[in-house]
């Protein structure tokens, strides 16, 4: 698949850039003859340049020690097969990442959000393709209405996919856009609305009571079936943190999608976000292709991390 | 997580400060508090490293150890080093001869169609005329993007999507001198990698349109990848300034100190809303106070002196001092206040009240309110307005229906507004408060001290008048 290819380094067009700092860490600790202060500082360094930020790379160093301390690893080696067991176990500590986002038999309002610029029209016409590939039928709604020609983008990727897009005119009410969005599926028989909506930063009161209203515009129209994502640009580093906590209180939040992943890009932050708010990764994207999107496995997003070859799924 | 680091620095202190004399291990239990500052605020790892030792080396020689206030001097230090790391202002370089190229790059999503607008009109508010230039074919829709938006400022767009960017944007300049206009603004493709085909494009335009600046678009909200990113296109293209972006939000941006640390390029302007004229001058002592998590005070009051006209201001006071301050007053004085800007805005340069109000769920000041409070006022004669002692039953019940609100809405703006009144009675014997602390009384609450306070905090809509502009 186009997104683990690049996810590894495989593809092409991100081989100028690939040597991510991160992939440093296994010859680090590899290279390590005993595990020392040097090798400690190392590794937090390594974790700090990855965004995984101050209290979730301590968390991590904490665990290592303990492992150390009971004589689980003696080696560098050893030490990071356990960082990278660590590593995926706080990606699913306390979230549910496979639990099914949608409901069959009903019809499924999905709401993406986030700050500015993360990339969610273009996520929302993957999601949209990649769930039509699984025998759902989806239509989009265009409802970011407030940027320029936002519209006109949903509008060309739905032509590229082949989807249905349902849109207002620029500046009309969203509220508005994702009811009509509503009626149009039901009068189609679609049972996946996937509602785009405008970036707006999380610090906004305005913006996001906004947003609450879109909500409530779904549940009015006794859709039961909601699901909230919010699209994370993998480049964000600490303040995803706030961008996810805003969001939960104001919409609630089911996962988040992870985009931009890239040859240095690693998105980091996320070890942060599931361990300090328990919201799980469920989607990762790269490129700007369709199919550039896949579903979130642990284990082969921390081998990413690593550049390592994908070990399979287990 | 991080509160304010003064807070935390002075804990620190207060816990050593007893043992009498500080020493080296102290300055770096300090110190750790201010690493930790810097890395939330997604300063890169290794500048941070730098950053550090330099600020250990004055820390321990003497600044701090003989200091009676070592929080203090740790801040002062600290804030001098990031002052001198931010460098200085600079604005754009006009070419001897017109028009003035200026290139845009950086990553996807960064704003950079949104940043080429905004600059297109600030230099329009100087006086001088810009095109932009939409090269960027490959997004779906950046070209009908950056054409709205022109149409919205009524500057000229320059677009074709059938034509390769380097070319375009050669032509464009022809274009330009032709219609004599001084700016070129060229809103160049954004890729989610720095990716070769991309940063060829960009040298292929660098080499034809000879850009007098290169700025590079960056989002405040970047993490460590930012040094990366800018260093990848410094290489490339050569940068000569830098754009910080969405810095209306709660990022810190510790990406801008990165970004100079490793190109040493200046910071030339910082992007602050959606709006297209939300693009502000680089001040550095605000971005490093930012960067810190110590508020951006200076903001504020410079916002305030720019909307607030200083005539009504002074107006105003001598009304408080005088007991003459009616409801027409309090509607100037409310419509001023919106004028500044969405009120969460302004909480949020206020050091940690946008976090109080949206953690602790105070009963924050809302724009609706002020919008209530001023559709009561609007649906009264301006005799009632000033002397609301005439508003009886009937009244009450007109101005109700008038503003569509109920008569219990009407009384608790009427009520509220008597205990201003005598509040300010009071107060206009007492010295002129602290510049911006009695802004918000419902939310600094340093009015509870005083009468009627306690019932004025209750009520957060109320904004006592004539107490800012300074």
């Amino acid at each position: 698949m186009a997104v683990l290819k690049r996810l590894f380094g495989l593809d092409r067009s991100t081989q100028k850039t690939r040597e991510s700092l991160v992939h440093r860490i296994r010859n680090v600790f590899q290279q390590a003859a005993v595990i020392d202060d040097d090798l400690w500082e190392e590794a937090e360094a390594i974790l700090l340049q990855a965004d995984v930020g101050v209290p979730t790379t301590e968390e991590l160093l904490r665990r290592l020690r303990e492992a150390v301390r009971l004589g689980e690893a003696r080696t560098g080696e050893e030490l990071f097969e356990i960082l990278k067991e660590e590593m995926e176990a706080v990606l699913v500590e306390g979230v549910d990442f496979e639990r099914p986002l949608l409901r069959s038999g009903a019809l499924n309002a999905v709401l993406v959000v986030g700050v500015n610029g993360v990339g969610k029209t273009t996520t929302i016409a993957k999601l949209g393709a990649y769930w039509r590939d699984q025998g759902h039928r989806v239509l989009l709604a265009a409802g970011d209405t407030f940027r320029a020609a936002a519209i006109d983008q949903l509008k060309v990727w739905g032509e590229r996919a082949g989807l249905p897009v349902v849109a207002h005119q620029p500046g009309a009410d969203a509220g508005s856009v994702v009811y009509d969005a509503l009626a149009a599926a039901r009068a189609r028989g679609a049972d996946v609305v996937l509602i785009d909506t405008a970036g707006r930063l999380h610090t906004k009161y305005n913006l996001m009571e906004e947003l609450k209203k879109v909500r409530r515009v779904i549940e009015k129209q006794g859709v039961e079936a909601i699901t909230t994502l919010l699209v994370v640009d993998a480049t964000t580093g600490q303040n995803a943190i706030n961008q996810v906590k805003q969001f939960r209180e104001a919409v609630g939040l089911d996962g988040l999608i992870v985009t931009k992943l890239d040859g240095t890009a690693k998105g980091g932050v996320v070890f942060a976000i599931v361990h300090e708010l328990k919201v799980p990764v469920r989607f990762l994207g790269t490129g700007e292709k369709l199919d550039d999107l896949a579903e979130f496995w642990p284990m082969d997003f921390v081998d990413a991390l690593f550049g390592e070859e994908k070990r399979g799924r287990g | 997580m991080f509160e304010s680091l003064s807070d935390k620095l002075q804990e620190v202190f207060s816990r050593l400060g007893r043992k009498g004399r500080l020493d080296e291990r102290d300055v770096d239990e300090a110190l750790k508090e201010v690493r930790q500052a810097l890395l939330g605020a997604d300063v890169n790892f290794k500048v941070v490293k730098a950053f550090m030792a330099r600020v250990r080396e004055r820390a321990v020689g003497h600044e701090v150890l003989q200091s009676l206030t070592p929080a203090q001097q740790v801040i002062k230090i600290v804030h001098d080093e990031l002052l001198a790391l931010l460098g200085e202002p600079s604005r754009l370089t006009p070419a001897p001869q017109p028009p003035t190229v200026v290139m845009l790059v950086g990553l996807q999503g960064s704003g950079k169609t949104t940043t080429a607008a905004k600059l297109a009109l600030a230099l329009r508010k100087q006086g001088p005329r810009s095109l932009l230039v939409a090269a960027d074919p490959y997004r779906p829709a950046a070209v009908a993007q950056l054409q709205t938006l022109g149409k919205q400022l009524d500057v000229p767009v320059y677009a074709d999507e059938r034509r390769k960017p380097p070319e375009l944007a050669q032509d464009a300049i022809k274009y330009a001198r032709q219609q004599n206009l001084a700016y070129v603004i060229l809103d160049t493709a954004g890729r989610l990698v720095i990716a070769e085909d991309l940063m060829r494009e960009l040298e292929e335009i660098k080499r034809r349109v000879q850009p007098h600046e290169v700025l590079l678009v960056a989002d405040a909200m970047t993490g460590q990848d930012a040094v990366r990113v800018a260093e990848e296109f410094h290489k490339r293209v050569g940068l000569t300034g830098l754009i910080l972006t969405k810095l209306d939000g709660d990022a810190r941006g510790g990406a801008a100190l990165s970004i100079r640390e490793v190109t040493g390029v200046p910071i030339k302007y910082l992007g602050v809303g959606e709006k297209l004229d939300a693009l502000e001058p680089f001040h550095p002592d605000r971005l490093a106070s930012r960067i810190l998590g110590m508020g951006d005070v200076l903001s504020l009051i410079e916002r305030a002196q720019q909307t607030i006209d200083q005539q009504h201001a002074l107006e105003m006071q001598r009304k408080v001092k005088t007991g003459s301050f009616d409801l027409n007053d309090y509607l100037k004085s409310l419509q001023q206040l919106r004028n500044m800007g969405p009120l969460e805005q302004l909480l949020d340069m206020i050091p940690g009240m946008g976090k109080l109000l949206r953690e602790q769920r105070l009963p924050a000041i809302q724009e609706k309110d002020l919008k209530r409070v001023e559709a009561i006022i609007l649906s009264m004669t301006p005799y009632e307005r000033a002397h609301p002692e005439i508003i009886g039953a009937s009244r009450k019940r007109r101005i109700a229906r008038g503003s569509g609100t109920t008569t219990a809405d009407v009384n608790q703006l009427l009520n509220t507004f008597k205990q201003m009144q005598q509040l300010m009675r009071q107060m206009s014997g007492a010295k002129t408060p602290r510049h911006f602390k009695g802004l918000l009384p419902g939310a600094t609450g340093d009015l509870r001290g005083l009468p009627g306070g306690a019932s004025l905090k209750k009520r957060p809509y109320m904004v006592p008048p004539g107490r800012r502009g300074r």
